[in-house]
C-alpha cells in the first residue's frame, strides 16, 4: 500500500509535505516515511490522515504540529487526524527514504526474516553504514528511539543504529 | 443516564490499564537501568505501552464523551476505578523481578493481541494489529533477559528464580474472566482467556527450560485487580502517576 500521492494537490500543499521531516531523523520526509495516509483539500483546508510507526512515537505530535505550520505559511488551514489501520510497516519507507537513511548513519530494515536472523540468532548481515562490511554485531535491541537497534561494526568499529523491520 | 457503551469501556479499561501501571513502573527506571542498553529497551518498552494506552483510552473518552479524555481516564480515576491485574504493579525490586513481571506479562499480551486483531470491533481491532508489532519485540527482549539471567551465574540464576517464585503466583488472575470480559467474548469484540492461557503455560513451559529455571508450583494468589481491589503498591504508584494533573489540573506540556 503506497502513501498518499500527492500528484493533483496544489504545488505549495505539495511543497509543505514534501519539506516536513521527522524530527528524531531530519533527512526522511513524512512522504518517504509513508506515514501520510491521505490528503483531500475542500478549498483552503487540507484534511491529511497519518498514520503513527510506533504508537507511542513522540514525533508524531510534533509531525502534525510541522505539517499544520507548514501550510498555514502557504494559506491553508489543516487538519490531521491520526490514523492507525492498516497499520504502519517499514515496507511503506520508499527507496528514496532507505537511501536517506543509510547516507545518514542509519541501516535500513532488512526483510522480517533477516531481520529475525540478525536480532535474536546474531547473524551478522546487517551491513554497515559507515564501511559497508557485514561483520556487525547487534548491541542491543533497542536503540536511541523505539524504532531502532544498535549495531557495532567489528571491522571499523563504527557504532550505528539499525531501523528495525515492522512488519 | 447509564453509558450505553459502559461494557465496552470498562473493557478497555482492563486492557488498557496493565499497559499503563507496568508502563508506569518501566518508566521509574529511566536513567537507573543496570547498563545503558537495558536501560534504554526498558524505557522504550515503556514508551510503547504508553502509545498503546493512549489509543485505548482515547477510545475510551470517545465512547464515555463529554469532558472526558485520555488524560482524564490515565489520571484522574481513583484507585478502585484501575483495572490492571496485580502483577503489573509489583515494584522494581531487582533487575530479576524486572525481567521476571515483564516476561510474565509480555508471554501474556502477545496471544491476547493475537486474538485481538480479530476483534468485531474495528478500533480494538486496530489498536491490536498496532500493538502485536511492538509485543513481538518485548517477548523477544525479555524472553532472551530470562535466559541469560536464569542460566547465567550463579547468582543471576539464585535471583532469577527467587524473582519468578515471587511474581508466577500473581499470573493466574489474567485468566479469571469478570462479567464485562464473558460479555465481550459472547459479543466477539474481546478475547478467549482460556484458549490464550493454553499458549501462556506453552510459552512460559519453554522459556523456563531454555533459563534452566523451575516453574514454581505454589498456588495461585487470590487478586482481583481486574475489579479495582488492589495492593498498597498502587497508591505509591497513583501518587506519582497523578502528582501533576492532581496539583495543576488540566496542564499541559
Amino acid at each position: 500500500m503506497v502513501a498518499a500521492d500527492l500528484q493533483n494537490l496544489p504545488v505549495p500543499v505539495q511543497e509543505a509535505l514534501l519539506e516536513i521531516t521527522d524530527p528524531e531523523i531530519p533527512v526522511l520526509s513524512i512522504m518517504d516515511m509513508g506515514v501520510v495516509r491521505e490528503v483531500t483539500l475542500d478549498e483552503k483546508h487540507v484534511h491529511i490522515k497519518l498514520t503513527p510507526t510506533y504508537s507511542g512515537c513522540p514525533a508524531m505530535d510534533t509531525m502534525a504540529v510541522d505539517i499544520k505550520r507548514a501550510l498555514e505559511k502557504r494559506g491553508y488551514d489543516a487538519t490531521v487526524k491520526l490514523v492507525l489501520a492498516p497499520a504502519w510497516t517499514t515496507d511503506w519507507i520508499t527507496p528514496a527514504g532507505r537511501a536517506a537513511l543509510e547516507a545518514y548513519g542509519i541501516a535500513a530494515p532488512l526483510d522480517a526474516q533477516s531481520d529475525k536472523y540478525a536480532l535474536i540468532d546474531g547473524e551478522r548481515i546487517v551491513k554497515c553504514t559507515n564501511c559497508g562490511s557485514a561483520n556487525t554485531k547487534m548491541v542491543s535491541q533497542f536503540g536511541s528511539t523505539a524504532c531502532k537497534a544498535l549495531f557495532q561494526c567489528e571491522e571499523c568499529l563504527e557504532p550505528f543504529d539499525y531501523f528495525k523491520c515492522l512488519k | 443516564m447509564e453509558n450505553k457503551h459502559k461494557s465496552l469501556i470498562d473493557y478497555l479499561l482492563i486492557l488498557g490499564d496493565n499497559s499503563l501501571i507496568l508502563g508506569h513502573r518501566l518508566s521509574e527506571l529511566c536513567g537507573h537501568g543496570p547498563s545503558l542498553e537495558t536501560d534504554i529497551a526498558l524505557t522504550n518498552i515503556s514508551l510503547d505501552l504508553f502509545g498503546q494506552v493512549r489509543s485505548y483510552f482515547q477510545y475510551a473518552a470517545e465512547l464515555t464523551g463529554g469532558e472526558a479524555t485520555e488524560d482524564t481516564i490515565a489520571m484522574k480515576r481513583v484507585d478502585r476505578e484501575y483495572r490492571h491485574t496485580w502483577l503489573v504493579e509489583q515494584s522494581n525490586k531487582d533487575f530479576a523481578y524486572v525481567i521476571g513481571r515483564q516476561f510474565l506479562f509480555d508471554a501474556f499480551h502477545l496471544p491476547l493481541l493475537e486474538q485481538l486483531v480479530n476483534s468485531k470491533d474495528e478500533m480494538i481491532a486496530a489498536i491490536a494489529a498496532k500493538s502485536i508489532k511492538e509485543s513481538r519485540y518485548h517477548l523477544r527482549f525479555s524472553s532472551s533477559w530470562m535466559e541469560r539471567l536464569g542460566d547465567g551465574t550463579q547468582e543471576s540464576h539464585q535471583r532469577m528464580q527467587n524473582a519468578v517464585n515471587d511474581l508466577y503466583p500473581f499470573t493466574y488472575e489474567f485468566f479469571e474472566e469478570t462479567a464485562t470480559e464473558k460479555m465481550m467474548l459472547e459479543a466477539g469484540i474481546g478475547a478467549d482467556l482460556k484458549s490464550i492461557e493454553t499458549i501462556y503455560r506453552q510459552t512460559i513451559k519453554d522459556v523456563f527450560a531454555k533459563a534452566n529455571l523451575e516453574i514454581p508450583d505454589t498456588p495461585a494468589r487470590k487478586t482481583d485487580g481486574k475489579k479495582g481491589i488492589h495492593s498498597e503498591q498502587l497508591g505509591f504508584i497513583l501518587a506519582e502517576l497523578q502528582y501533576m494533573q492532581r496539583a495543576y489540573p488540566n496542564m499541559s506540556w
